[in-house]
């Protein structure tokens, strides 16, 4: 019960509190790129949910059984190489460049997938589906993670609620705002602020709203208590 | 190569002014919006993104030929994230308090779209010494365009700019300018007034000519 109430704080934490795009800023260049159309905007946020989710379960396991210092699969490998050593391996150094490959090699997939069963989809997806690789938001939920196996000792399951809900979250942060750019377009937008302008004071307004969500956790905590 | 190909110099110059990367080209705009708070960390953060960039342009312009086409992006990749353990790593044993300020934004240069960008567009194509102007122009631009950020979001949020007080006692702080969407709503107005102060140079431009 207690771990169960734990994972529903983490899932709505990372959905709408600390919300990836309104709150950390991560995942910027879809969010003002993709969002002209709701259908395509909803694409987008399932693609990038479906990257995070796998992104962040192969994180985990690599940073809990090799990366992290000690970790069991690196110290066993020590031991046969040098049996009887006491020191503690520790091959941090390496995280950055072992997540960007997972990230690189999970977004290869995603697309073989989508080109396979969804073509449609793939054909409006365009340059963007490439471009999740550098999508932020991916690799901050990376180190999220990182962050929390180290501080917190999270497990996979943690892991995964939060990558998922994040997507999550990023996916209602991009349609609440592709829904306001359609209505957008019969405005009368003063010349300069057209494009980027506009859509980053909406943004701003739309950050204003989610913070209405901070101090939820607590009372939610109380609650399921 | 093609006769009207920028000189070192001219790259450079286009960097900082008719091609910055925050106001022109709109890219890199998740360390824009997160480390702008304040001026030292916006400072430190272009710090940073210079000697990434710096490094990763001169490595990718010296090993142009041995680029293959498909590779080219992970090769990229992989080049940054190298030289971004250098710098958090650099950030984290001599300035602490800074780096845990900065947090997860310093990783997240590898993902910083300017240097791949700059790598791909330049880089891959260019000899060294031009590769090497393209990344100082780039990133003093970056910095010009933080440090107008955080100025704007410091002065007004916190009454003080590079930690040192500049407006009087009578002056109530706008909390809002700190927090995140002050990031968004500073940005959108800034990048509106440079549109139009661009589109008024035009204008009289093609009125004098």
């Amino acid at each position: 019960m207690e771990h169960l109430s734990q994972l529903v704080l983490i899932a709505f934490g990372a959905a709408l509190i600390n919300n990836f795009v309104l709150k950390y800023f991560v995942g910027i260049c879809p969010f003002l790129g993709v969002s002209r159309r709701v259908d395509m905007a909803f694409g987008m946020g399932c693609a990038v949910t479906f990257v995070v989710a796998i992104a962040a379960t192969l994180s985990w396991t690599f940073t809990y059984y090799i990366l992290r210092p000690d970790a069991p699969l690196t110290a066993w490998v020590w031991q046969k190489i040098s049996p009887g050593s006491t020191a503690v391996v520790d091959l941090s150094i390496l995280n950055y460049i072992v997540y960007i490959f997972v990230i690189a090699s999970s977004v290869q997939l995603v697309e073989m997938y989508v080109r396979k069963f969804f073509p449609a989809l793939y054909k409006s997806f365009g340059v963007f589906l490439p471009l999740i690789t550098t999508n932020c938001a991916i690799l901050f939920a990376c180190l999220m993670v990182m962050k929390y196996i180290s501080e917190e000792a999270w497990g996979l399951d943690k892991a995964i609620t939060l990558a998922v809900f994040a997507g999550v979250g990023f996916t209602i942060a991009i349609v609440i705002m592709a829904g306001i750019r359609e209505e957008l377009d019969h405005c009368d937008v003063p010349r300069p602020l057209r494009g980027a302008g506009i859509t980053l004071i909406i943004a701003g307004i739309l950050a204003l709203a989610f913070m209405g969500f901070s101090g939820v956790d607590r009372s939610l905590a109380n609650l399921l208590k | 190569m093609a006769k009207d190909e920028p000189t070192p110099l001219e790259r450079f110059i286009r960097g900082i002014l008719p091609e910055n990367p925050v106001y022109r080209q709109l890219l890199g705009m998740c360390p824009t919006l997160a480390v702008t708070a304040s001026m030292k960390a916006a400072m430190t953060m272009s710090g940073a993104v210079l000697f990434v960039l710096f490094c990763a342009n001169v490595l990718t312009s010296l090993i142009r030929h041995l680029l293959k086409p498909h590779l080219r992006i992970l090769v990229f990749t992989l080049t940054i994230a190298a030289f971004v353990t250098i710098a958090d790593r650099f950030l984290a044993a001599y300035m602490y308090e800074m780096s845990k300020q900065l947090g997860p934004y310093v990783p997240l240069i590898i993902v910083n779209c300017i240097i791949i960008c700059r790598c791909e567009v330049c880089a891959s194509k260019q000899p060294v010494l031009t590769a090497a102007t393209d990344a100082l122009g780039q990133s003093v631009g970056f910095a010009l365009g933080l440090a107008s950020i955080a100025s704007v979001r410091e002065i007004l949020g916190s009454g003080e700019w590079f930690g040192l007080a500049v407006m009087g006692d009578w002056w109530i702080d706008w909390g809002i300018m700190i927090l995140p969407p002050g990031a968004f709503i500073t940005l959108g107005l800034l990048l509106g007034t440079a549109n139009w102060i661009g589109s008024g140079r035009a204008k009289r431009g093609a009125r004098e000519s």
